[in-house]
């Protein structure tokens, strides 16, 4: 597998033809009545999404005590598997969501890069509790690192620490949300379906004294210095 | 394999009427290739965290184990040496994220040493509550991984959560937080549960003896558990006192050392409980002695419920505010859910610690890992580190 992030060149996709309605061009109202007909009427962007967003298989990947709520958000009280969600895969090669469940520590930074690299398109991250979203409690810290989206984009950001199972729920369902907004054609086409985007994402090195490179440009830059 | 392997194996064949000698060994050669190094983790669903093991395998077998951590070292101690004394409190819930309850109390207890704190009856009474029932959550979970270590992946551990859940409900109704407690402080603990809540726990705990009969039910006579632990990850006992070894690992391999009667900390030595024994120090003793060791735990708490007494719940005494220890050093340890788990502490008359160690017992134990994986496969290895117990927060601190 190469560490390098992909080289194909950017190629302009073709514009939708003229004339196709687009998806969700009938009103709710129309498609209503349909169904009462027994005519269910979709596009197939909708029913792709709607598949993808209700079997979304997470990483089963722990780092530190959010890990502990994410195995309480899967048993039988709160339940994950009523959003679809309760397959968790050891393998990032059959996962589709890396939830980056605690500290996220210098060595292991490169880890949970390489393994976001190794998972197949379309994939999501959520950063579930503060010391994923910014280092939390222990961002002071020498060998810890200030949020994970300086390294891989971020989906969704669930606040807490450690947040309990049900923000969890929430940050899963927000996640469906966005995935069942995915255009899958267009100038505003899902990130997964542009070629010109990068899959994978350079590998930090454990460096002297940070992480080399400590941040990746392309997915994050510092917040501007508030203005005198 | 190794020269006095093959000794091993002429002599074990030689007895079986084999000529044995150099043929032995043209065997080995024709049908043993070489030998495989097996990373295992920091992603692997039962390194229990970001754990990581280096084994090297001939054929299945393990000849070789080298743990490897640093993952999630987070810097607790250095951030809590720049930190007042109460704020590293909530650090300490990270700690042992599992039994936040007993880890505050490890800490406390090295605090109020340092500055000569008394604390009131009810709170120590409240303590030894809290941390029996930290024990309780602990060794639950435990046995659930255990089990999906063993590959029956998830059932025991959905029952083991069940009751963790209602363990926890009575953590978040009395301070707020579900993992994290931040309960106890230095000179008593900061809330006073209602009668309402004493009720609760009291009918929790009256009730844990029947999960624990249902559990033990459905696993403990289970026939390839037992296949899988019993002479599995055999530690004897001088080896275990040797490398330092505390709590249930060392407690399985026969040898009676339980700060709750050794160091009578807290009222401990008011309450009457036994200390379970292992006797063969195996994967098998391992989780029985867990098992036994929440049923001491309920005798425990339904003694503690029966005499906790009324009064206050902090001494008046116990400085909050610009809290200054004098110069001097302490250290605090009690018997956690995992082993002695102690706070080393150096005061320089500031308001922070000089010097702010923990001796996390989970790391100690895993330093004999390599003892007990020689020789088994490596389906065994992953259930000999479920046994030991760890939580990589505490690990790698």
């Amino acid at each position: 597998m190469s560490d390098a992030p992909q080289s194909t060149p950017a190629s302009p996709r073709p514009a939708p033809a003229e004339g196709f309605p687009a998806a969700g061009n009938i009103s709710d109202a129309d498609r209503e009545e349909l169904r009462r007909h027994g005519i269910l009427l979709t596009s197939l962007e909708e029913l792709y999404n709607w598949g993808r967003s209700n079997s979304i298989w997470p990483l089963q990947f722990g780092l530190a005590c959010c890990a502990i709520e994410m195995i309480a958000a899967a048993t039988a009280r709160f339940d994950i598997a009523r959003f679809g969600a309760e397959i968790f895969r050891p393998s990032p090669r059959q996962a589709d969501l890396m939830i980056v469940s605690g500290t996220v520590t210098k060595k292991m930074a490169p880890l949970v890069v390489r393994l976001w690299n190794q998972m197949p398109e379309p994939k999501y991250c959520i950063a579930m509790g503060a010391c994923a979203i910014s280092g939390g409690p222990f961002k002071q810290g020498y060998n810890v690192l200030k949020g994970i989206d300086r390294l891989i984009p971020v989906d969704i950001y669930i606040p807490g620490c450690p947040p309990r199972p049900e923000a969890l729920l929430n940050g899963l369902i927000q996640l469906q949300k966005q995935i069942k907004g995915e255009k899958l054609t267009g100038p505003d086409a899902a990130r997964h379906t542009r070629a010109d985007l990068p899959s994978e994402y350079p590998i930090p090195a454990y460096g002297a004294h940070d992480l080399e490179p400590a941040k990746n440009p392309a997915v994050w830059t510092p917040p501007a210095p508030p203005s005198a | 394999m190794s020269c006095s392997d093959f000794n091993d194996l002429d002599a074990e064949l030689t007895a079986f009427g084999h000529p044995g000698g150099s043929s032995v060994r043209a065997v080995h050669d024709q049908f043993h290739g070489d030998l495989l190094e097996v990373s295992m983790g920091p992603q692997h669903p039962s390194t229990h965290g970001v754990f990581r093991m280096v084994a090297t395998l001939d054929g299945e077998q393990i000849v070789k184990l080298k743990p490897v951590f640093g993952y999630l070292h987070r810097n607790h101690e250095k951030i809590a040496e720049n930190t007042t004394y109460l704020g590293s409190m909530p650090y300490t819930d990270r700690l042992d994220y599992l039994c936040s309850m007993s880890t505050n109390w490890a800490y406390a207890l090295a605090v109020e040493k340092l500055s000569g704190q008394a604390v009131p009856d009810r709170a120590q009474y409240l303590r030894i509550i809290m941390a029996e029932l930290t024990r309780l959550v602990n060794h639950a979970c435990l046995v659930g991984f255990l089990f999906n270590d063993l590959g029956t992946s998830f059932t025991p551990l959905l029952y083991a959560f069940r009751e963790r859940e209602k363990i926890i409900d009575l953590f978040e109704a009395l301070s707020g937080s579900r993992m994290m407690c931040n309960y106890q402080r230095f000179g008593g603990c900061r809330v006073d549960p209602t009668p309402e809540w004493l009720a609760a726990a009291r009918t929790l705990v009256e009730n844990f003896p029947r999960f624990l009969d249902e559990y033990e039910r459905m696993l403990t006579g289970n026939e390839i558990m037992l296949a899988r632990t019993q002479g599995i990850g055999r530690l004897d006992p001088a080896h275990a006192v040797n490398a330092g070894l505390t709590g249930p690992v060392l407690r399985a391999s026969g040898v009676d050392y339980d700060l709750r009667k050794v160091d009578g900390y807290g009222f401990y030595p008011r309450f009457d409980f036994r200390v379970p024994l292992g006797a063969q120090g195996d994967t098998y003793d391992r989780y029985m002695l867990r098992i036994l060791e929440m049923r001491e735990s309920v005798k425990i708490l339904v003694q503690a419920f029966r005499d906790l007494p009324g009064g206050p719940i902090m001494d008046p005494k116990a400085k909050l505010r610009s809290f200054r220890p004098k110069a001097g050093e302490a250290y605090g340890r009690l018997e956690g859910p995992k082993g002695e788990l102690g706070f080393y502490l150096i005061s320089d008359g500031t308001p922070n610690p000089y010097r702010y160690r923990v001796r996390p017992p989970s790391l100690i134990n895993l330093t004999l890992l390599e003892e007990m994986c020689l020789g088994h496969t490596i389906a065994d290895a992953v259930v000999i580190l479920g046994s030991i117990d760890i939580v990589l927060g505490e690990v790698d601190r």
